[in-house]
This record gives structure tokens, C-alpha cells and sequence, in this order.
């Protein structure tokens, strides 16, 4: 019975003991928790700084894009410059002016043209060419397409010289007169097919499993009919992918239209750009010049922010861009 | 493959693509070289006084631009590149660890992606102008006097600067995109064993994340090495046709190895400015064919991994 005491005794004494050393772990840890839970927001709060800053100085040549565009002339030549205008004071006359400056709705017209022929243009030569390295077992299609690939890297310079000597042998373009057809022909024939987008969409029609060729085989239908029946249809974001970032390729094409057009009238909008925005007095209109800007840099956001899935696809594939 | 040869109708499908690229790439390649090798060509009447092995490249070397042109090409390329590298890299990293808001905030920073050179390098020329622009206004805060960086009679050094600014702006975008795409392919077991180990942020950074990102920053770097040796768009939205600064001398011009191209080609009517311009789209070319070496040799080795 005494025996039976003591080693209840020193039960207890040792589960009070357990418990105790529980306690002060337990209570340990808890300012461990807190501790890390403390440096955990402290390191949010550093990321999140390290964004919001760098995010603000991407978006701060838009602002001020748009804030100047707005502003009146005396506004933007006061110093120093403000940073705020009121809705009430903004001038949206001045998107007006930078229209008429230059011939921007000819411009855009012509964009559209150019733009539309072109990418109609480059779809279906990538489309024919991909099916072929795609589906298509012919001699020599690995060497071809190897080849291909390697002109991915040359430098478009080396292309434009000569291009700009064929298309004025041909008769498109030269100093002394030259027709609207003309131009459209310079400007979009060079870039009707690309090698990139055969690539490309190359990649997307080798994902199309074999076995739905061979059964369309069976059924005897034609590889053109298969063509445009399944693989187009399957390979549609790729294709969209392609006709949006040929399409803002045109938007932005600056150097080529300048090269190979004798009019200013059938130039393309980024052309515009570089117009003098001179106010009556013939003071550089900062105002209207930054507005012209926005009249470009607008469109391009509207399409990525609409459709930026499709052009995040495109890039993920892309070689080169600065 | 178990379809038979169809080599007829593979090249009848070939065969728009193909007329064009003959046209438009294959025979403008092959004639650059030949252009390059003719002496006083003149492509007006299509004659030339017989060949030259090295005239024409001479004659661009000797160019009063051309030791201009090559270091202003060498300073954007290695000054802009590696610092737009590493700022994509850190907010690449930083917009991985985040959850919330982070599609917002990758939407902000792919939009530089997609605008046009021309119309956001006017908008640079403005921000940096000195009485109207945003950047001295800022220096105005810490008490710096206004700098003329891109006006009336700036210098090379305040206009290459307001330059590179524009550049490493300019080129985050779609480096921060690629890093991206590669940091969300990273095993997270990684990080996993890391959080185990409580190993600190900045190691994790540096132990695991930089040596796994590793092939994918070389790529990066290199592609844009090459890029940016074709810088020419964004110097014509600073400054215009001339490539300076207005009332500067040619000696302050920001012109690049592809803008002596593009002097070449403006000039085509006199007699061999265009083969001119053919040998300096050579030596560019070469150049980035060195780069691209590189960069095959590179990603044999498979960086680290």
C-alpha cells in the first residue's frame, strides 16, 4: 500500500512535470509563431513596396502622356509642370487638333488596308507552308525547315536594302510619282508570310494527334479538306495569336512605309508621328504632340488588355525583342 | 511516319510561302553580300566599276559615324541590357511570391510590351524635357538643379542617359514575361524543402531560384544582347530623323549601327551608298552571328542545372 502511494505519487509529480515542460514549449513556440509571423508581413510589406514602386514607374510615362495631352499649352509650359489637372479642365479639343495636324484618319484608313491585306495574306501562305512541315512528309522538309529556322536570326536591315531596291525595280515606288495601288503593294506584299508564324503555328498543328488524320484518311477525305475541316479549326488561337500581333506589327511599322512611300497620304499612323505639332505662334505644341501619342498608344492597349491571352501565347514563343 | 512520300503536294502547299521568301529574304540575303563586294554601284542604272574585296567596308569604317555609331551601340547594349536584366528579374521574383493582386500587377508590367516605340520614346523626350519634364522636377525634390537632357544643344552624355532610362524602361516588359513563364515551371519541392529548413529568403533567392532561372537568364540576356544591338526605333521617338539632339554637331549623335544603315539607304542615289549600306547590315550581322554562337555554345553546356 505505501509502495502503491509513493509510485502514485511519483506519477503525478512526473506527469506534472510533462505537462509543465509542455507548457513552456508550448509557450515557446507561440513566440515563434509570432516572431515569424511578424517577419512574414514585414517581408510582404517590403514586396509588395518593392511592386507598387517599380509598378509606378512603368505606368508614369503613360501618365504623363495622358496628363499632357490633356492639359492647354499654358499648362504644360507652366513651371513647375503640374501633376493633376480636374476633369472639368481637360482638354480633349486638343485630340482634335492632333487629327487635323496630320492626315490622321487618312493614315488610319491606310492602316486598316494595309493591315487587313497583309494578315490575310501572311494567314494563309503560314497556314499552306505549316501543314506542309507539319503534316506533310516530303524530301528534304527537315533540311528546308532548318534552313528557315536560321534565317529567324539575321538581322531585317540585310532584307530591307535589297527589298527596297526590287520594289522600286518593279516600279512601286519611286520619288517622282508613284499610285496608292503602288504603295499598297510595297507596303504589304514583302510581309505576307513570315517565317516565325510558320514556326509557330507549325508547333500547334504537330500537337493534333496523328490518329485523327489517319481516320479522316479512311474516310477519304482530302488533305486540303482536312486542312481547313479539323487542323484550322483546332488550331484556331494560334491563328488569332498570329492576326493580332501581325495586325499590331502594322500599327507600329514606322521605318518601311517611310522608306518605300513618295506621298505623306499614304503613309501609316505611326508615320504620323513625327509630324511637327507647331501651335498658330509656332510653339512646339507639347499638348498635341502627346495626344497624337496617345491616338496610337490607345488602340494597342485596348487590344492587349482585351486579348491579352492570346498575345502572352505568342511572346512565350518569341525569340528576340530588345 | 506510315504515310508515303507526297513531295509534289508538299511543295504545292510550300509554294506561296516560299515565291515570297525567295523574293523578299533569300535573294536580299544572298545580294547583301554580293552589293557589299561591288565597287560605285549605283543601283539607279544597276552599274559598277568591277568588285572589291574590302572597299565598301572600308568605306563604312572610315565613315565619319561609324566609330560613333559602334560606341553608342556598345553602350546601350552593355550598359541597358544587364541593369533591365536584373530589375526583371528581382520584380519577375517578387510577383511570383505574391497572390494577391498579382494579375493586376503582371498587367502592368507586360503593358510596355505592346506600346509603340515612337510614341512612348516622344513621351520620354517630354518627361525628360528641362522646363516641362517630370524628371527634373523630381531632381527639383532633392535640390538638383534643372538639366537640359534632350533639348536645344544638349550634350551626348545627359541625351545617351535620358536614352538608357528609355531603353532598360522599354526592354522590362517582356523579360519580365519570359522570367515569369520559367520561375512558375520551378519544381516547388524546392521551396518546399527550403520553407523545411527555414532557409532565409535572400538564399533561397540566390541558392535556388537564380541557379534554377540560370539557362533561362543567359537566354535572356543573350537574345537581348542581340536586340538591342538593332536599336534604331527607339532613338528616332527621342529624337527624331536626325538621331540628336536638336543644335547639336553629328559628333553628339546618338546614331547606331542600323541607323548607318538607314543613313546608307537615304543616300541609295548616290553612287555606292547602297553597297555601303549593304557592309555595314554585314558587320551587324556578323556581330549578332557571334552573339548567337555564343549563346549555342551556352546553352550546350546547360549553364548550371
Amino acid at each position: 500500500m505505501e509502495n502503491f502511494k509513493e509510485t502514485l505519487k511519483n506519477m503525478i509529480e512526473k506527469i506534472k512535470e510533462v505537462f509543465k515542460r509542455k507548457e513552456t514549449t508550448y509557450s515557446e513556440e507561440t513566440i515563434d509563431i509570432k516572431d515569424s509571423k511578424r517577419k512574414a508581413i514585414i517581408y510582404k510589406v517590403v514586396v509588395y513596396s518593392f511592386i507598387i514602386f517599380f509598378a509606378i514607374l512603368v505606368l508614369i510615362p503613360f501618365y504623363w502622356m495622358i496628363l499632357t495631352s490633356l492639359k492647354t499649352l499654358e499648362q504644360v509650359e507652366e513651371v513647375p509642370p503640374t501633376l493633376w489637372i480636374a476633369f472639368k479642365d481637360m482638354m480633349f479639343v486638343n485630340y482634335l487638333n492632333a487629327l487635323n495636324a496630320a492626315p490622321y484618319l487618312r493614315y488610319m484608313l491606310n492602316t486598316v488596308i494595309v493591315a487587313t491585306i497583309s494578315t490575310v495574306g501572311t494567314i494563309f501562305t503560314t497556314i499552306f507552308a505549316a501543314f506542309a512541315f507539319a503534316r506533310l512528309n516530303f524530301r528534304g522538309r527537315d533540311i528546308v525547315f532548318m534552313v528557315l529556322i536560321s534565317t529567324m536570326m539575321i538581322p531585317g536591315e540585310m532584307f530591307v536594302i535589297t527589298n527596297y531596291i526590287t520594289v522600286s525595280r518593279l516600279g512601286w515606288y519611286s520619288p517622282f510619282n508613284q499610285t496608292f495601288g503602288q504603295a499598297l503593294l510595297a507596303l504589304t506584299l514583302p510581309f505576307m508570310t513570315s517565317i516565325f508564324y510558320i514556326f509557330f503555328l507549325r508547333q500547334a498543328f504537330k500537337q493534333i494527334p496523328d490518329e485523327l488524320y489517319l481516320a479522316s484518311k479512311v474516310d477519304g477525305t482530302s488533305d486540303f479538306k482536312y486542312l481547313w475541316r479539323i487542323m484550322v479549326p483546332i488550331a484556331k488561337p494560334t491563328i488569332i495569336t498570329i492576326t493580332i500581333l501581325n495586325a499590331m506589327g502594322t500599327w507600329s511599322a514606322y521605318i518601311w512605309p517611310n522608306l518605300v512611300t513618295k506621298e505623306i497620304e499614304y503613309r501609316l499612323v505611326t508615320n504620323g508621328l513625327r509630324n511637327a505639332y507647331l501651335d498658330l505662334t509656332g510653339r512646339i505644341a507639347y499638348n498635341e504632340q502627346m495626344a497624337a501619342a496617345m491616338i496610337v498608344t490607345f488602340p494597342l492597349f485596348v487590344v492587349f488588355l482585351l486579348l491579352k491571352k492570346y498575345i502572352m501565347r505568342g511572346v512565350s514563343r518569341s525569340g528576340i525583342k530588345g | 511516319m506510315l504515310e508515303k512520300q507526297s513531295n509534289l503536294k508538299a511543295w504545292l502547299y510550300l509554294l506561296p510561302a516560299m515565291a515570297l521568301l525567295l523574293v523578299f529574304t533569300f535573294y536580299p540575303l544572298f545580294n547583301a553580300f554580293y552589293l557589299a563586294f561591288l565597287r560605285d554601284y549605283s543601283y539607279l542604272n544597276g552599274t559598277a566599276e568591277g568588285y572589291t574585296l574590302f572597299g565598301n567596308f572600308i568605306d563604312v569604317i572610315q565613315g565619319a559615324n561609324f566609330r560613333i555609331a559602334m560606341k553608342n551601340t556598345s553602350i546601350i547594349v552593355f550598359i541597358s541590357v544587364p541593369i533591365s536584366v536584373m530589375v526583371a528579374l528581382l520584380i519577375s521574383v517578387a510577383l511570383n511570391s505574391i497572390k494577391k493582386l498579382q494579375g493586376m500587377f503582371q498587367t502592368i508590367f507586360f503593358l510596355p510590351y505592346v506600346t509603340n516605340a515612337i510614341a512612348i520614346g516622344m513621351a520620354f523626350a517630354f518627361i525628360f524635357h528641362q522646363d516641362y519634364g517630370l524628371f527634373n522636377l523630381i531632381l527639383g525634390v532633392f535640390g538638383i538643379d534643372p538639366v537640359n537632357w534632350v533639348g536645344l544643344g544638349a550634350s551626348w552624355n545627359t541625351a545617351m542617359f535620358a536614352l538608357l532610362v528609355y531603353t532598360v524602361w522599354g526592354g522590362l516588359a517582356f523579360k519580365i514575361m519570359v522570367f515569369l513563364a520559367g520561375l512558375q515551371n520551378i519544381d516547388k519541392q524546392y521551396y518546399d524543402a527550403a520553407r523545411v529548413d527555414s532557409t532565409p529568403k535572400w538564399r533561397v533567392f540566390s541558392r535556388i531560384t537564380v541557379p534554377l532561372l540560370s539557362p533561362m537568364i543567359a537566354y535572356i540576356t543573350i537574345t537581348s544582347f542581340i536586340g538591342a544591338f538593332k536599336a534604331y526605333r527607339t532613338i528616332i521617338g527621342m529624337f527624331g530623323p536626325t538621331l540628336r539632339p536638336p543644335g547639336t554637331l553629328s559628333k553628339d549623335s546618338l546614331i547606331t549601327i542600323v541607323g548607318l544603315v538607314y543613313d546608307s539607304i537615304a543616300q541609295a542615289d548616290a553612287v555606292g551608298k547602297i553597297s555601303q549600306a549593304a557592309a555595314a547590315s554585314i558587320i551587324l550581322f556578323l556581330i549578332t552571328l557571334s552573339f548567337t554562337g555564343v549563346q549555342m555554345i551556352i546553352s550546350k553546356k546547360r549553364v548550371h542545372y
